[in-house]
């Protein structure tokens, strides 16, 4: 069955090929600009949940 | 509030970045700018309470389903109590009620704090909320009466599927509507994997659900066969991706800092981490449909995606967990950081197990045993159950201003819950090997050493019974978490709005020379487009190739359309949920092939919409049950299984003796399948109900030479035809 599902489909084997290729090329680009990343951008990002704590009111808008 | 030495050097960093975010991009403005503005939190408790309530009813229900496998009376004698409509209920009511309520109490109360600005639109939120639970009331009406596709957890009939899509695009809409109006510049990761769950979830649910009705209550999937089992299982993979896994990291990535008080241990493992977990989940799905007849090359695309999910998962988890670096001493006494620990920790177990799983040689002995039904529950109960119990516990007394009603409760539920955890996988891990071992089994004259398959289930009873004492276990924590809830509300004052200030963004932003990734945040709709490029590049090229070129399922010439009778004996199958415990996948193994008989070909289902290839045998597979016993067998077996195979965990079917089925459908049904393509002649329409009766009138007289009277209309009739139907058409080649 596999060989006629081969036949039938042309360059079948192109296709995990590019997904790979797609895939790995993205993985790099992220990976290098992560290691790019200016620091004070990280500390920004990392402290966006850790603000607006404790001024709960009850008050209405 | 107490600030300890590392803490304090982490606020240090936070008042003069905020100093010199105010000096650089609000230069055209001052602090006298700062804008004032409300959250609601109405609907972060509405959609918290609906998630106990559902959590609750799904929980009961799975309780009860997990008792019908080992006490059959427990089916309580009717259609509608019975295991194959009860387990869809429970998937639907814990995945879409339970855990859906928690994602959306979840992103209600942290999009709008992490944007600085209140959810964009009050009247979409609750069309949201009161839609979504329309749909639950819907699902839980339906379900039972037998109105099913039988897709797994897309199992609603397509006015609801309409429904849901709405209600979808109303959340998404409201989502981004919110982004629009920020006041913060940057969208911090939770936020990303929010976005990124909309988008695949409204994606996978538009292709699953294409199907042509044929009443307001039935319609058959455009898929058949082959095409069916992948599209179905590339979105029941990435249901379990993107609406318990990705909303769930996004909550994670929000509620774990703040309950440890502590920021994530590194933010730039989160964007790897994010970017490869959307791009490699949505190839895994056919590790779904190993050793079946789905293509080599798609079996073979789907092993490898699934090994490398590892990565990306594990870093998801180690970054949680390294989130508590230094807070150990807190995870002693909070019950909150307890429930988060464990279940960031069964998120690393089941991101392994998966992979495992999907190895082809680990697949043959886990595929249909209750290995499965273990490796979802460590995610179910662990990840999704414990992360949604740690994140109400943190919020509800916060919206009650007050502090929890009682610690020690709350701990009693957390070890509850984890006993609960442990004696629901373990006994489900014993089960599946033994069962496994026991079907694989040869004696030494090479015949099969167990070769009825009701051998093996009895075995597992005491496993079964242990599995539900588990199940029950986690309930009973969860009604303590329900009155531990309850007694906070009471203790506190309900605060309806929160207020908070900050700054307008400035418009004249300068971004020259940010890098692309930088700049990608800042601009939600173009990362949004980005996110789906990198999901739709996964099921494009999954699925078009099986879509679009016909040949690619190899077609037998000896199999036919299902006759009328056939199909309406089918569409009971469907109805009943049989494939909730029999497979119609017989896998190319000798063991399997001595059992059940030749294995499946692809080319067997071309008409079989939807397809009914299973994923769990609690019963033995049903692929070539045609022609193995005479009708009068299935009579007596349906009456009552355990008159012809003593031991027999199957309910009793006795209604379908006596229930007539109704027909009117039957032209609407023939005529929708020819639109689909299945070749019935012209106008067969019309003549079908003839061929129908002249079918079961045969099957009829055969009854009655057993001695058995029965109306030619009757459920069972049908059900029969179907049966003896089963695997037959590739025989007929062989005898000519």
């Amino acid at each position: 069955m596999y060989k006629e599902v081969l036949r039938s489909i042309e360059n079948i084997e192109i296709y995990p090929v590019i997904s790979l290729l797609i895939f790995v090329l993205f993985f790099l680009g992220v990976f290098f600009w992560v290691f790019r990343m200016p620091k004070d951008l990280e500390d920004h990002m990392k402290s966006l949940p850790m603000e607006n704590d404790d001024h709960l009111t009850s008050e209405q808008p | 509030m107490m600030i300890i030495p590392h803490q304090f050097e982490f606020y240090l960093i936070l008042i003069k970045k905020q100093q010199k975010n105010n000096q650089q991009n609000l230069s055209p403005m001052n602090d006298a700018t700062l804008e004032r503005f409300h959250y609601d939190n109405k609907i972060v408790k509405y959609f918290g309470a609906a998630t106990i309530i559902w959590g609750l009813v799904g929980m009961l229900v799975g309780v009860i389903a997990a008792t019908q496998l080992f006490l059959p009376e427990a089916n309580l004698g009717n259609p509608y109590t019975t295991f194959g409509r009860i387990r869809p209920l429970h998937t639907n009511a814990v995945i879409f009620a339970f855990v859906g309520n928690a994602i959306f109490a979840g992103i209600y109360y942290s999009m709008p704090r992490l944007l600085k600005t209140p959810m964009w639109n009050k009247g979409l939120s609750w069309f949201h909320f009161w839609g979504w639970q329309l749909i639950i009331l819907a699902a839980a009406i339906t379900l039972p009466l037998g109105l099913t596709t039988s897709k797994e957890y897309a199992e609603l009939e397509w006015p609801i599927d309409i429904a849901i899509a709405l209600v979808w695009v109303a959340f998404g809409a409201n989502m981004i509507g919110t982004l629009f109006k920020r006041r913060e510049r940057h969208m911090y990761v939770a936020i990303w994997f929010y976005l990124a769950s909309f988008i695949t979830v409204a994606v996978l649910h538009i292709f699953n659900s294409l199907e042509l009705p044929v009443s307001w209550t039935k319609s058959y999937s455009a898929y058949a066969g082959v095409q069916d089992a992948l599209v179905q299982w590339w979105y029941g993979h990435n249901a379990v991706a993107f609406f318990l896994t990705t909303p769930f990291l996004g909550l994670m990535y929000y509620f774990l800092p703040k309950a440890a008080n502590r920021p994530v241990y590194s933010y730039k493992l989160s964007i790897v981490h994010f970017w490869s977990l959307i791009f490699i989940y949505m190839w895994a799905g056919p590790h779904h449909l190993l050793y079946t007849a789905l293509p080599e090359w798609a079996q073979v695309l789907g092993t490898v995606f699934s090994v490398m999910l590892i990565a990306p998962s594990w870093g998801g988890m180690v970054n949680g967990l390294l989130t508590l670096r230094g807070a150990w001493d807190k995870v002693r006494n909070e019950p909150v950081l307890k429930f988060m620990v464990v279940a960031v920790t069964a998120y690393g177990m089941s991101t392994f197990e998966g992979p495992m799983l999907s190895l082809k040689n680990v697949n043959a002995i886990a595929h249909y045993t209750d290995w499965i039904v273990a490796h979802v529950h460590i995610g179910g109960l662990g990840w999704n159950g414990f992360l949604t119990f740690g994140m109400l516990y943190w919020m509800w007394p916060r919206l009650f201003k007050t502090t929890i009603y009682s610690q020690k409760l709350a701990n009693t539920h957390f070890w509850i819950g984890t006993l609960g955890i442990i004696f629901y996988a373990l006994p489900m891990y014993v089960a599946a090997l033994t069962q496994f071992l026991m079907l694989r089994e040869f004696d030494e004259m090479g015949r099969l050493a167990y070769g009825n398959f009701l051998q093996t289930v009895v075995e597992l009873v005491p496993m079964y019974i242990l599995r539900a004492l588990g199940g029950l276990l986690y309930l009973i924590g969860a009604i303590i978490m329900v009155y531990n809830m309850y007694k906070t509300a009471q203790k506190g004052v309900f605060q309806e709005y929160e207020e908070d200030q900050a700054p307008a963004l400035a418009p004249s932003y300068n971004a020259t020379g940010e890098f692309w990734h930088r700049a990608w945040e800042r601009k939600p709709i173009f990362f949004t487009v980005l996110a789906t490029i990198a999901i739709a590049i996964g099921g494009a090229i999954e699925i078009i190739p099986t879509i679009l070129v016909e040949s690619n399922v190899p077609t037998i010439s000896s199999v036919k359309p299902y006759t009328p009778l056939e199909l309406e004996g089918r569409d009971l199958y469907i109805k009943n949920g049989c494939v909730g415990c029999h497979s119609q996948m017989i896998r190319p193994f000798r063991f399997e092939t001595e059992r059940y008989g030749e294995y499946s070909k692809a080319g067997e289902f071309v008409y079989d919409r939807p397809f009914l290839w299973g994923s769990k045998r609690t019963g033995p597979d049903l692929h070539r049950v045609g022609g193995k016993y005479p009708d009068s067998w299935h009579y007596f077996h349906m009456q009552d299984p355990s008159s012809m195979s003593p031991g027999s965990l199957m309910p009793p079917y006795p209604w379908m003796t006596e229930n007539i089925m109704d027909y009117s459908d039957l032209p609407a049904k023939i005529r929708t399948l020819q639109k689909l393509g299945v070749p019935y002649p012209e106008g067969y329409d019309e003549k079908a109900m003839e061929d129908l009766d002249v079918q079961a009138n045969r099957i009829v007289s055969n009854l009655k030479e057993a001695g058995v009277e029965t109306l030619p209309h009757t459920e069972i009739v049908a059900m029969i035809a179907y049966l003896q139907r089963l695997g037959t058409d590739i025989k007929a080649t062989a005898e000519n």
